[in-house]
């Protein structure tokens, strides 16, 4: 069983020896090379972290680096992780930082504890899992930022993805690209009827053109949207049904219920306008 | 052509207030010979199914009564609200507002007309 006097007395001894040999290793690291983050830069975040891991190893228990006075550890490394993921750095490469601070560790216990056998393999083995544990909590905190990321990015897709727009003095038109799911259904609901109200327009239509698939709960979210719309005084239109999606709807046996569907959005916006009053005149 | 009724909904409405509705809407169609009712519910904010059912059925009992209905200002919200409840209200037509409404239901007057 490690005493904390001595890997923390040894790291603390060998410091610089160690963090000029674990900054040699991260200079040589495909990292660096690939160019996403200068040496200098690396080498600097190497000595602010060696200074925060000697003063937890210096003052704790190594054994356990969920306590309370690895907490700036933790954090620094948690910080790493965050920027190396929106640097776009893998996993792997975010790990490296800890992992290849393995040999300079060694080298140094091994100088220290050189006439020692036991105490070599003790406090070697000490090293090895606390580096190991250190590696672990960098992956995840790389994995959590990573699921930030996608989820903040999810969001973002899901409101760009949803446009109104005006076709013409009452008649408005929601082009869909994408599958449609009860998330996404709630938030086409929610922006199509809010422009409604704001434009006083009377007919919507939606385009589905770019919605892969209709199978039955598709079917469903759509016959929903066009529900609301009638609650609320206006008319639906659904355009750009392919012939796929016709054969589909058939073969479910969904059933429309009297919704008027277009082959296009051309054929679409010129029966919006014969219901709303309007005519062209070509010359 | 008789009258239309306005009838603007802006509380929370319990039975006793309903049946009460029911029940004077049903005799003013009656005293005022009105072909039109429309339910005015652009203040409400929020609407369960009682108020869905009682909706329809003031419309039903509107057109025994040969009185077109017609429900205008819903919103948005509220809209969602009843897709989501299920309730899609089937043979009550709408209106964005009140304006569009009396349009709705003077065309349909003057379609009724025309087949007499």
């Amino acid at each position: 069983m490690a005493s904390k006097g001595n890997l923390g007395s040894a790291l603390q001894t060998h410091r610089q020896q160690i963090l000029s040999n674990w900054q040699q290793q991260l200079g040589a690291s495909s990292s660096s090379a690939k160019g996403r983050i200068s040496a200098k830069d690396l080498a600097k975040q190497a000595a602010d972290f060696l200074d925060v891991l000697l003063k937890a190893t210096g003052s704790q228990q190594i054994g356990d680096i969920t306590s309370s006075g690895w907490e700036e550890v933790r954090a620094f490394l948690d910080n790493l992780s965050r920027s190396r993921v929106l640097a776009g750095f893998s996993s792997d490469e975010t790990a490296t930082f800890i992992f290849s601070m393995k040999r300079p560790v060694f080298e140094s216990l091994r100088a220290e504890f050189s006439g020692d056998a036991d105490k070599f393999a003790a406090e070697s083995w000490a090293a090895t899992e606390l580096l190991d544990k250190l590696g672990l909590h960098t992956v995840k905190a790389f994995q959590t930022s990573r699921e930030e990321v996608i989820n903040r990015q999810q969001t973002e897709l899901l409101e760009l993805s949803t446009p109104v727009v005006k076709l013409w003095d009452g008649i408005l038109a929601l082009p869909m690209i994408g599958t449609l799911d009860s998330a996404r259904t709630q938030i086409v609901m929610e922006s199509l009827l809010q422009k409604i109200v704001e434009t006083e327009s009377q007919i919507a239509i939606i385009d589905i053109t770019g919605v892969p698939t209709v199978d039955t709960l598709v079917a469903q979210h759509l016959l929903k949207t066009v529900t609301a719309l009638r609650l609320m005084g206006a008319d639906c239109i659904i355009s750009g049904v392919r012939p796929q999606i016709a054969q589909t709807i058939v073969h479910l046996g969904v059933d429309l219920q009297g919704v008027t569907t277009k082959a296009n959005l051309a054929d679409a916006l010129a029966l919006a306008l014969k219901r709303t009053g309007v005519s062209f005149t070509k010359h | 052509m008789g009258e239309f009724l306005l009838v603007t909904i802006q509380i929370d409405m319990h039975d006793q207030l309903a049946l009460q509705l029911q029940d004077d809407l049903t005799r003013a169609i009656e005293k005022k010979g009105a072909k039109g009712v429309l339910i005015d519910i652009s203040a409400l904010e929020m609407v369960d199914s009682f108020i869905g059912r009682m909706i329809a059925d003031i419309s039903g009992m509107a057109r025994i009564l040969d009185a077109k209905t017609v429900l205008v200002g819903m919103q948005p919200a509220v809209a969602i609200t009843l897709v989501e409840l299920g309730l899609s209200l089937p043979g009550v037509a709408t209106a964005l507002n009140v304006e569009r409404g009396m349009v709705l239901l003077r065309k349909a007057l003057d379609d009724g007309s025309r087949d007499d």
